[in-house]
């Protein structure tokens, strides 16, 4: 098929403008993305290296460290993940609710956790949970137990988890809010005239006609829970004893912290990448239309 | 859907509606519970969420001791630790240093991501697609698995402790590339026929035409990219090594590391962290939720 000669140019201004993009993307991801599976074949530390094959995919099994910060990882998403969400649907749909009164008020309040930095949001909670610091305060007041909260393996998870919810939550909220703007208002109305409940109408409305929204914000979230480092890192440093490394402060302490060892940090990073693109495609899997 | 359309014609579902018809919509078990609990929630969560600001602010006025305690009215150290930090931080610095990465980032991430993003929409070619689809994979790689990589490329080219090491990586932002090739959907074709009738080349065209009709979407990319790097802690944790290069998100992180962290100097320095993005925040409400909302359109 002859081209036309604008065709040619269009083509020509076409690629030229999307270059400087592609060759960063390549330089700055595809390489890196692709070096570190060469990498993840090296066995060594430092400048010495040697090719063991598989040999750091052995180790990762019999690393206790790892296996406690794929644990961690793995229950952060879990437990955080799903109560977030849980709460953002409920909010949004409170919200949405135009009967509601100071919605705009409520909607701001929410949503400004979103905008702090994460290291400075952390920092106010390590200050919040500190040992005899208000939580304690709080909690003693209301006539219950004197609580170390950072310094016990179980609270300090329950500190990271109560911290990445209230960042969070106000943020996914938004995204429900707009998807709930588009829902036709006259099937709640046609719902209400047939007597369906509000509960009925959040589960068989609302939700299957979020599906798409949940799944995206259930995506976006499980892929920044399984890069968790910021918050860890300032409220508990992954302490105590370990209870709250998560992956990708390992990985962060296998490079910089101790003797480089590149290729075994690699593989870590590995474990993040497919438990990325396994948990996605059982998210899509489960949100599947089904007939 | 067809659970509703179920519903109406259940015969069982027509008792309860005819019980929902006489009481009416504002029926007593509705009106007097639902609400109550609900303002109840709201506020609750609203207060919750606003709480570490009022926290953060008090903090400022108040001694490290009186913070780790729990003290949580305002004290009389705020001068005391707004000299602390002075003292300890080379303040002027360290904004600098945040402010020139976060404003060269987004000028640079604009320009390339905008002019990708305008061209995957505006022009066609086999190949597409198939790229663009691929890009777009590539927003589930995890910056975990390019940041050994990615040190050991900065520190042979010799970039390590540098403001382009920070940057360079940052500038192709398939996020926003996504972004914009969205929102030139809405981008009038006439605009650009009447253009290249007018005689004006390709990136005549983009400069001239396209970022004047799109400044809107811009607005909201920046306060997007803005916010990413000024709060962008792991790569330039990793990267920028001596004081004079950190940024103020590594310099309350450093701060907060320390043996005995002086929680009042901090909670001046992380209310100096926060001010950008939440004056942004306030200012632009509207640009600022838009932008973040582009993606799932």
């Amino acid at each position: 098929m002859a081209q036309t000669r604008l065709g040619r140019a269009e083509n020509r201004a076409g690629w030229a403008f999307v270059m400087p993009a592609l060759v960063l993307v390549g330089i700055f991801m595809i390489y890196p993305i692709l070096w570190s599976l060469w990498m993840s074949l090296q066995t060594g530390r430092g400048m010495t290296t040697s090719f063991g094959g598989l040999a750091n995919i052995q180790r990762l099994f019999a690393d206790p460290i790892f296996l406690t910060a794929l644990s961690n990882t793995m229950i952060f998403l879990a437990i955080q993940v799903p109560i977030m969400i849980m709460l953002a649907l409920v909010f949004a749909v409170m919200l949405n609710d135009p009967k509601t009164k100071f919605r705009g008020l409520f909607r701001t309040a929410i949503f400004l956790p979103a905008v702090t930095s994460l290291v400075a949001y952390s920092i106010l909670f390590k200050s919040i949970f500190s040992n005899d610091g208000l939580a304690t305060t709080i909690v003693t007041f209301f006539g219950g137990p004197e609580i170390s909260w950072l310094g016990e393996p179980f609270w300090a998870k329950v500190v990271i988890i109560l911290a990445i919810t209230w960042r969070w939550t106000g943020y996914n909220m938004i995204f429900y809010l707009a998807a709930l703007q588009n829902i036709d208002r006259s099937i709640y109305e046609a719902a209400r005239i047939d007597g369906v409940p509000a509960r009925a109408q959040f589960f068989r409305i609302t939700i299957p006609m979020l599906k798409p929204v949940i799944l995206f914000t259930t995506i976006i979230s499980t892929i920044g829970t399984l890069q968790l480092f910021d918050e860890v890192q300032n409220i508990t440093q992954g302490g105590p004893s370990n209870a709250t490394l998560t992956l990708s402060q390992y990985i962060f302490n296998l490079t910089f912290r101790f003797m480089p060892s590149y290729g075994y940090a690699a593989t870590v990073s590995y474990v993040i990448v497919v438990l990325v693109a396994v948990l996605s495609v059982i998210q899509f899997w489960i949100a599947r239309d089904r007939k | 859907m067809s659970d509703v359309a179920a519903h109406r014609l259940d015969p069982e579902a027509a008792e309860p509606s005819a019980r929902a018809a006489l009481r009416g919509p504002d029926g007593p078990g509705r009106d007097m519970i639902g609400p109550a609990v609900k303002y109840i929630v709201l506020s609750l969560a609203a207060f919750v969420s606003v709480f570490p600001f009022f926290w953060m602010l008090v903090g400022t006025t108040n001694s490290s001791y009186d913070i780790v305690r729990g003290k949580a009215w305002f004290g009389d150290q705020l001068l005391v630790n707004l000299g602390n930090l002075i003292e300890q931080v080379d303040l002027p610095r360290v904004l600098f240093n945040s402010f020139y990465i976060a404003i060269i980032s987004t000028v640079a991430t604009l320009l390339v991501s905008s002019l990708a993003g305008y061209a995957f929409e505006i022009f066609r070619h086999k190949w597409r697609e198939r790229i663009f689809a691929a890009l777009l994979l590539m927003l589930s790689i995890p910056f975990a698995a390019l940041m050994v990589p990615l040190f050991v490329m900065m520190a042979s080219a010799g970039l390590i402790n540098t403001y382009s090491a920070i940057i360079l990586p940052t500038i192709a932002n398939i996020f926003i590339i996504f972004y914009f090739r969205q929102a030139t959907k809405a981008f009038p074709h006439e605009l650009r026929d009447a253009a290249k009738i007018d005689g004006l080349k390709e990136w005549q065209i983009f400069l001239r035409v396209y970022m004047p009709v799109m400044r809107s979407t811009y607005a909201a990319a920046t306060i997007i990219v803005f916010t990413l790097t000024w709060n962008n802690y792991l790569w330039p944790l990793i990267v920028l090594q001596t004081n004079d290069m950190k940024t103020m998100v590594l310099t309350i992180s450093s701060l907060n590391s320390a043996y005995t962290p002086d929680f009042g100097v901090i909670m001046v320095a992380t209310v100096i962290t926060t001010l950008p993005t939440l004056i942004i925040f306030f200012l632009l409400q509207r640009l600022f939720v838009q932008g973040m909302l582009g993606s799932v359109k």
